[in-house]
Formats: structure tokens, sequence, C-alpha cells
């Protein structure tokens, strides 16, 4: 955008300002049909041909809940410590905007499901931070708009849009923290981290994919800054659908700095929403929240209260799935791992790959070494995460297998696995078609060793001699005439074996 | 041809059953009534001629093929333009409205044509069921046929005034403040608003959610009775449909008796406003009840004064939000779309053409009452009252196991009388908006003309909420008695047309 | 508490979506004034200890089973548009944003 902003430089914000946030999370369940219809929720399909009178708003359509959004809402309300509420409503939030069929939005007002909760998540460094949880409620999502005849698809300048309300009535839950004070300089970490942890704990649960490329995830950044941590909450801003782990960070980042340098040159900050832009992580300017916003919120007429029976509840909690944060801890230990390995695992998204291929009978040392290695590092320059890989747990495991028994070195393993994922098959398919076994013919071996000695007379003197730690050189001229595919280390054996020299 | 259409639906469904009748006879002989009438009526804003014909067809070859027809079989019926259709205009009254053909058919019009009912049309009706004379329709209004130059009630005048003209035996209403019974009253003809969740709203326009109830309408209590039976039920579409079974009002309708009873009259329904002939007619009518073999017993209701007040927050609130959707982005009338507005103008301009003034009174009313800072004060007490209501009803029915009142304060007013003084037109519900308030089940019966000016009056019956049997078996009863007085139904004193 | 004015009128027409004419403004103002005066009465119970009640039925938790049903056809959905584009329904530029 052109408008010039002004900011701060980060430390000198925190050095006047602390900053104060709130994060509201909304998560697309991932149900069968919508929240109050059987419209399928399915991706990808064709535009309205997956609506309904419910959904559309038709005249006289009327809503029904759907129980798996409830069931969702429930579990998600229990994994991250709150109250479940023993009786509430839906209510009408009132509003008009085209995507939004009835020009009200289902949701629930102050009869949330969920409230009262809190959720730990762990810092690059190791520390935990409690993150409060505020409540947690079930809504619908609107349709969706193309914005036809202005530039790139921008709401400004169109000409008109063209709505597709596949997406109206999909079930949201909007998980809405209690303000964040006390991250001081780590409140963009801490945002961060929150929203990762929170997306690990959706997904252990099972009720969402929470892609937040697809969108299924989506978060708005509240923040204000105060003069110190006794002062009264400053004004916020509201940066609206922020969609990736990184964008909330720089999200964060940029409003501290923006708001900083708005108040110390004596200006306030207006109450208003902020789009945030992915290109420079900068945000700018929406809609000016004033009074006239009244969303005149009554229960839902149409609908009857939900009262969660109590055994059901206790039934959903202990059917709980261990958080993630407990799992890591118990994994790590299992793998006798640093906490900043743990978090290198975690941030490559390798967790779950590197459990099921260890449970595929891999040692989980070598599970970790390929996934954080050679896999990750080929995620990396494809841009996608290491489980998106065209290669299963149980392929690593048996590469690790034949790694194990000696049928493959390092190297001969790094060039399976690249077969694997170059779609030549399995991991004994490419060992086959590529002819990659390690030589183990002793007669070739001694061959090569023999080749290897004469041809360095000097350095093979020296091992005579002793200097046993240049015999490297000689398994590397052997290595060389093998083209790898001999065991370095049966190598070394034959080498010094010929030479009459002992290791230590 | 006139026996014809002065049959009652029980003897037209079982001359069709016995081959006396064919079903294409029966429609026939109400499309050609409809035809002679309704220019000077106007209860129908559209008939569907082919398709009620059609329907016709369907029966009398079901019929010639054997199979066993249902109750009602072969019935003509007119709907109220509330309910959607698909491939017949739903307009709801409305401009906004005008030439929407829905996708879908409402659950009440599917159990109609799964009981072979044949649907003659869609009948005219208050704007979004707005009001109490049918005066606010966007397509004109509809005669009484007791006095054309007076209204057939509100907001289902279309439907009674249909049954009064004799141009359907049963005919469909909603009642959400007294939308069927003070039709029924003024039109001499019988009305009931069945218990909130027993007939489903699912393709029912949405006025007032919480108190919108769809309900027979018919010119005899048996006939009533056996619509009723069709229609109800419980319907997953429909989160607040009561899931029990409809209770026995067929049976109550053929066993009809008050011996034993005790009827509750209570204190707050009279005084000031209650018209001298009604007022007469009522008192005749407990008078008979007490012959009957009835105890009459007086109750206190001291809440339903506030009723009123209550419903007019209640109602306006919930349709400001329900009648949101008509926005001009997805279907029905688009204004001022020149290339040049935006779509917030565009529903602007749409909403002000589309909308009449009852209509735009009650959003903005609505849009008063729950905006924040007024919503504890009037839709919040407002929400208090119809606790208290809830309670005078539930006090009142542990003595008494029905209560009676007049329908509605006075007879059919002149058309245009009331028109531009809402207060005056929001008193002829001031009797049958408790019962929606509180969800219950109320009747209303012919009980004889008023002696100053000759025109219908109604005797509302009250009955608690999933004992709408109990209604019929007292009309019927109420019904035999002044049939029997009369020498005749009440309808045939009214003028032919 | 009654009473209201022509310029509180304009700001539920605004919120409500009603482009009312100024002569509307007027009629409207008087008539809500009446009709708000009337309904006021229900502030008699404000004070009573009474829980409100926002539904006839005592029903609670109607839920429906997470099984897909039969969708509308896109024709279907968009029978009734007053403009289509792309299959989609076509509305004149939107100028809020959310
Ligand atoms: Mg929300
Ligand atoms: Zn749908």
């Amino acid at each position: 955008m052109t408008t010039f902003t002004e900011l701060l430089s980060y430390e000198d914000a925190l050095a006047s300002f602390d900053p104060v946030m709130g994060l509201e999370v909304h998560v697309e369940l991932g149900t069968r049909t919508k929240m109050f219809c059987g419209c399928s929720t399915e991706l990808g399909a064709e535009p309205n041909s997956q609506t309904c009178p419910v959904c559309l708003g038709l005249p006289g359509a009327l809503p029904v809940v759907n129980e798996i959004g409830i069931e969702s809402a429930i579990k998600i309300g229990l994994a991250l410590n709150c109250e479940i509420a023993e009786w509430c409503r839906f209510a009408r939030k009132n509003y008009f905007y085209p995507d939004m069929p009835k020009n009200f939005q289902t949701s629930q007002y102050d009869e949330p499901i969920a409230f009262n909760g809190f959720l730990d998540v762990q810092l690059e460094d190791g520390e935990i931070f409690r993150v409060e949880i505020e409540r947690a409620h079930m809504e619908e999502d609107t349709g969706k708009s193309l914005h036809v005849g202005g530039a790139t698809g921008r709401i400004h300048g169109a000409s008109h849009s063209l709505l597709d309300y596949n997406r109206a009535g999909i079930p949201l839950i909007e998980i809405v923290t209690k303000p964040i004070e006390g991250a001081g300089e780590r409140a963009p970490e801490v945002a961060k981290a929150y929203v990762a942890e929170l997306r690990e704990v959706i997904k252990a649960l099972g009720v969402s994919e929470a892609r937040m490329d697809k969108g299924q995830m989506r978060c708005d950044v509240n923040l204000s800054l105060r003069p110190s941590p006794e002062a009264p909450l400053g004004t916020r801003s509201e940066t609206k659908n922020v969609n990736s782990l990184r964008s909330v960070e720089r999200a964060a980042r940029y409003e501290i700095q923006r708001h900083a340098a708005v108040l110390t040159s004596g200006g306030s900050i207006v109450q208003e929403t902020r789009h945030f832009h992915e290109e420079d992580g900068s945000t700018t300017a929406g809609r000016i929240k004033d009074n006239a916003e009244d969303y005149r919120y009554f229960p839902e007429p149409d609908l009857v209260p939900v009262a969660p029976a109590r055994t059901w509840v206790e039934e959903l909690r202990g059917g709980l799935p261990e958080m993630p944060r407990t799992r890591r801890n118990r994994l790590r230990e299992e793998w006798g791992v640093t906490e900043h390995d743990m978090q290198s695992i975690l941030n490559a998204g390798a967790v779950d790959s590197i459990v099921a291929t260890t449970e595929a009978g891999a040692d989980p040392a070598a599970a970790r070494k390929w996934w954080m290695g050679e896999l990750a590092r080929n995620a990396n320059e494809q841009g996608v995460v290491v489980d998106e890989l065209p290669i299963t747990p149980a392929q690593v495991a048996r590469v690790a297998a034949l790694v194990a028994a000696g049928e493959l070195n390092d190297k001969l393993a790094r060039q399976v696995l690249e077969g694997v994922l170059a779609g030549e098959g399995t991991p004994d398919e490419v060992v086959e078609k590529r002819g990659l076994k390690v030589v183990s013919d002793e007669g070739a071996l001694g061959a090569a060793v023999d080749e290897a000695i004469a041809g360095n007379a000097a350095i093979a003197d020296k091992i005579r001699g002793g200097k046993v730690a240049a015999v490297g050189a000689l398994v590397g001229a052997v290595m060389k005439t093998t083209r790898g595919q001999a065991d370095a280390a049966r190598v070394k054996e034959l080498i010094l074996e010929r030479l009459g020299v002992s290791e230590g | 041809m006139t026996d014809i259409i002065r049959l009652t639906a029980a003897q037209t469904a079982e001359k069709i059953a016995s081959g006396e009748l064919t079903a294409v006879e029966v429609t026939e002989a109400h499309l050609a009534r409809i035809d002679a009438t309704d220019e000077k009526v106007h209860a129908f804003l559209h008939v569907d001629r082919e398709g009620a014909l059609a329907q016709a067809r369907a029966v009398d070859a079901k019929r010639a093929a054997g199979e066993k027809l249902g109750p009602l079989a072969g019935v003509p019926l007119a709907l109220k333009d509330i309910f959607t259709t698909v491939g017949i205009p739903t307009t709801v009254g409305s401009k906004i409205l005008e030439g929407w053909i829905p996708p879908y058919d409402a659950t009440l019009t599917r159990k109609l044509k799964e009981a072979d009912v044949v649907i003659l049309g869609k009948t005219n009706m208050d704007e979004f069921a707005m009001g109490s004379s049918t005066e606010n329709s966007a397509y004109g209004p509809t005669g009484n046929p007791w006095d054309l130059t007076r209204i057939p009630g509100g907001s289902g005048g279309g439907s009674a005034a249909a049954l009064a003209a004799f141009q359907a035996p049963l005919a469909i209403g909603t009642d959400t403040g007294g939308s069927i019974r003070q039709p029924a009253a003024v039109t001499g003809t019988v009305g009931v608003k069945p218990t909130y969740g027993g007939v489903s709203r699912y393709g029912m326009v949405a006025f007032s959610s919480s108190l919108d109830q769809g309900g027979p309408c018919a010119r005899t209590v048996l006939d009533a009775a056996l619509l009723h039976e069709v229609i109800a039920g419980h319907d997953p579409m429909d989160s607040t449909s009561i899931d029990a079974p409809v209770p026995p009002v067929v049976e109550a309708a053929r066993n009809g008796s008050v011996a034993g009873m005790r009827v509750g009259v209570v204190k707050q329904f009279a005084g000031e406003g209650y018209q001298a002939g009604v007022v007469q007619r009522f008192n005749e009518s407990v008078e008979l009840l007490r012959e009957l073999g009835a105890e009459i017993v007086e109750l206190d209701c001291p809440s339903f004064d506030l009723a009123m007040a209550a419903y007019y927050l209640i109602a306006p609130s919930e349709c400001s939000s329900n009648l949101a959707r008509f926005d001009a982005m997805r279907y029905g009338l688009r204004v001022g779309d020149d290339g040049t507005k935006s779509a917030e103008d565009v529903t602007a301009l749409t909403r002000e053409a589309g909308f009449g003034d009852e209509v735009k009174r009650r959003i903005i009313l609505g849009t008063y009452a729950l905006s924040s800072g007024y919503y504890d004060a009037y839709y919040g007490s407002a929400q208090k009252v119809r606790t208290l209501i809830t309670k005078d009803f539930e006090k009142s029915f542990e003595q008494v196991d029905v209560i009676v009142s007049p329908t509605t304060p006075t007879t059919a007013f002149p058309i245009g009388e009331r028109t531009d003084d809402p207060l005056a037109m929001y008193l002829a519900d001031l009797c049958t908006i408790p019962t929606n308030l509180a969800g219950n089940s109320a009747m209303s019966l012919p009980c004889g003309l008023a002696p100053e000016d000759g025109l219908p009056v109604g005797l509302q019956i009250i009955a608690p909420a999933m004992k709408d049997d109990r209604l019929y078996k007292v009309g019927a009863a109420v019904e035999a008695a002044f049939i029997a007085r009369w020498g005749h139904p009440l309808l045939e004193e009214a003028p032919s047309l | 508490m009654p009473g209201i004015t022509r310029e509180e009128v304009a700001h539920l027409a605004r919120l409500a979506r009603l482009e009312l004419k100024a002569e509307e403004l007027d009629h409207f103002a008087g008539q809500l004034d009446d009709i708000i005066g009337a309904v006021a009465r229900v502030s008699e119970v404000a004070d009573q200890d009474v829980p409100p009640t926002s539904h006839p039925l005592p029903l609670t938790n109607v839920m429906r089973a997470d099984e897909v049903r039969p969708s509308l056809t896109p024709e279907q959905a968009l029978s009734g548009a007053p403009a289509q584009e792309q299959q989609r329904f076509k509305v004149p530029q939107i100028l809020g944003e959310d």
C-alpha cells in the first residue's frame, strides 16, 4: 500500500510501552456437513453446488444444529481447560453483508459453550507462558465473494462482486483469549507460539485439519500499548485474518512499532480494524469501529438451548487424546533430545512422521536423523511440510533397517530416499533398480584395498610407522574406486589388517 | 354445483371416496366459484388451476386403481401465501417477493400433497403477516364476504374469506398474534392456532419465530380437526417442533361434550373497547356452556394487561432480524441497480421500495427494542412479561380445563377505518395475543351475529399446550348446540355473492 | 423513558437498511413515538425478579446427525437471483468490509 507509516524501532517501542494482546482465532471444523444444514463441507466443489434453503437463507428455512459441531466445541473447550456451559443458547448477531445470507450470523453471545480456560505454550527457550482463554463459542462461516472489475481481485474499485455460498454455514469455533499481559518484548513470540500450540491441539483432537494456508484457521490480532503494566489498557487495533504463524508474529510486531510511533509523536490510536499485508509485513487501516455498530444480539428463536449432559461432557473428557505439549515432552524424553532439537522437530512439522517411523520399527535416533536431515531439506526445497512428501514412515523405517543391517551406508541410503521421492518405487525397488548395495564381496574389496595401498605407498608407510589417523586417505581412495558402495568401516579394517597395524 | 361448494370437507371426502363425486368435479366446482366471486372478494393472490386439476386427477386415478384414500383426499384447500410451494409464486403479500418461485416445499405443503389435498392456490394476507385486516397486502385488500366493504380480519384474511365465500372448504392460516383466530371470528368461520411446535414452521416465511404457528381454517370444527391431523406432527427440519404424538383432535371433534368440564372466564378479557353485541354473544355462549353441563370459573390473569405491550416488542424485534434477509442479493426484488450504486445502497433502496408501511414500522420498532441501551428495558422486560403470562395460564389451568373469551373485541370494521392508526389496529388482537406468548393452543368459532351490525362474532376457546384436543371437544359441543338453536350453520345467513 | 426523535428514527432506518424518505421519517417518528409510549408499559415489570422467557418451548438439545443431505442444484439455488454470472450471485459493488 502506498500510505507511508512511521514506525518506531522495536527496542525503543518496548523501552517506552507495555504491549497487551488479545487473540481471536476462528477454526473451521472438519464436520461432514454444515453447522445448521445437511450440505456437504467438501472443499473444491463447483460454486453454489453445496447450498440449500437453510444456508442460502431462503424465506421459510430453519436451522438444525449439527451434533458433531457441538461435540467438537466441547472437546476444544475441554482441551483448553475451559468450563463447559450447563445450558447455553445461540444468538443472532445482526448486521448486513452480502456474503451473509440471512444478514445475521448465528453465533453465541453472552452464553458461550466453553469459557474460563487456559493454554500453556512453550517459548523457544523452553519457558512456559500461560495464555488465559476467555471463551470458545460456536458460529457459522460466511460465503465467499469474488470482486470483479478492480485491480487484482480487491474489493476497492471493483465494479461488482460474485457470491458463492458453498462456505456459508460451515461450522466455526471462535476462541478468544483474555488480554495477554506480561509478555513484554516477547509478545509477538507468544502470539505465534499460542496460535501454533492451539493448532496442534485442534489437530490432536481431530476436529479440524486447521490448515492456515487453506483458511481453516484464521487469527485476528488485537493489540494495544500502555505506558506501564500499571496503566489502564490503551486503545486497541484489530488486525484481521492473519493467515500464517509467521504473519501472526510479524503483525504483532508491526502494530507494536506503529502504535509506539503514533503515541510517542503525541497522536492517539484509532479503534479500527487493520489489514495485514503478507508482502511487507505491514498493516493498513480498515473500518473504524464506532458506536454506530450495534449487532442487536438476541437469543436465536429458531433454535432451542444446548444443555450438554454432564455425563456426555465427562465421557468426552475421558476420550481426549494426550495433549500435544505433554506428548512432546514425553517424546523428548524417550528420544533423549534437547529442548532446542525438539523445537526444531516441531517447527519442521516432523513429530508425527518420526513417531510413525519408530512405530514401524526404526530406532528413534535414525528416524529423527532421516526426517530432520535429508527429508526436511527436500521438503524445504519444495516448499511443503515433511508429511506431505511422497514417502511413508514405513518406507523410511525400511531404509533405516537396511542401514542398520549394513546393507546400505548413509550415502547410499540418501540415494534410496531420493529414489523413493522421485517415484521410483519402494526402498527395496530403488536399491534393486539403482544397484545400490554395499560392496561386501571380500575379494573385490580386497583387490581395491591392495590397489589403494600400492598407489599410495608413502601414506601406507606412514601408517605402518604408527600414524594410524592417516588411514582415512586410503579409505577414501577405496570408496572412490567402489563408487561409494563399500562399507567404510570394513574397508578400514581390511587396510589396517593388510598393513599389519592394529587400531588404538 | 352450488351443492358441491357448500359441502363440508368431511362430506366431500366421503363422496369422493364413495365415488359419488370425482375430485376433478369438486375442484372444477371450486375453481368456477373462485372465477365467479374472487373479483369481488380478492381472497386469492394466485390460483393454480392446472396444478389443482392435476392433483385432483391423481386422486381420481388412485381411487380407480383401488388405492386407499386419505381422509381429506381430493378436498380443495386455499393455502396462505406464506408457505413455500415449488413452482408456485410465494409472495407473503409483499412486493419484495413479487414473482419469487421457491425451489422447495414447506413441510406443511408437502404434507398436504402427501395427503392428496388439492391446493387451489395461494391466499391474500397482510404483508409478512403483519396486520389484522389484510389491508397491508401489497396486492390490495380482501373483502369480507359478509360485507365486502369490511375487513376479513388479518393477517390471514384471504384464507378466511375463501372459506366464507365457499371458494374452498379448507384453508391454512398462520397465527402470530391472532392471524388465524381473528379472521375466523369476523368471517363466521373456524380457525385453530395449534400448540406452538405442533405444526412445522419449515418453509413458512418467518415473521416472529417464537410466536408464529401454522394451523387449520375451516367452516366446521370437524373439518378443522381433519386438517389439523394432516398438517401436525414432528418435523426434524424444525428444531422447535414437538416430538410427541399429535393430540387426538379428530376423535375429540367427533365426540363433542362439555359435561363436567370446568370453563374459565378471564376477568381481563372485558371492559373498554369491547363492542356491546360482542359482549352479548359472548355472555350467551358462557350461558350455553353452563347449560351444556360446564362449570364456569372466573379467573384473574393480571399479566394479560401487559400482553399487548410485550407482543409489540417481541414480534417486531424478531421480525427486524427475520426480514433482514430480504436484501436484493439472492432473490426477490432489486431496485436501483444502475451500475453506479453500491450493494448497500441497492439493499436500502430495495427495502424502501419493497416493504409497506406497517412492515417498515415494525422493523424500526424492533431495531430500536434490540439496540444496546434499550434491550433490557424493552426486549428484556417483554420477556419477563412472557414469563408472567405463562404463569397466569399455568395457574389458571390448575383450576379449569379450558378458558373462553371473545376472539376479538369488535366485529369486522370498515376497510380503511384504522389504516393510519396502528394502535387502534393492534387492539383487534387483544384477546388472542396471550396465547401466542405462552405457546398454548386456541380456537375461534362462530357464536352468532352482533345485533347492532349483523356481523359474525367469534368465541375463543383456549387450552393448555398439547391439549389441542380439548378445543375440539368443547368446540364441537358448542357448534352443535348453536346450530341446533339457529336451525342451520351461521354461514347460511351470509349474503350470496 | 419513552420518546423517539426523528433523528433516532433515521439512525434506526440506517441500521435496518431502509432508505426512508423525509416525509416518512416525520410520519413514522410520530407513530413510533405513540407506539413506544404504549409498549413502554412492560418496564413495569423491569424490577421484578422474574426469569425471562425467550421461547415458549421447554425443549433443549435438538440436534441432527452429521450426515450429508442432498443440496439444491446450482440452478435451483440461483433460480431467484436478480442477477448471476459464473454460476454465482451477481451483486453490486460492496463498499463496506469486515
Ligand atoms: Mg465471531
Ligand atoms: Zn445448506
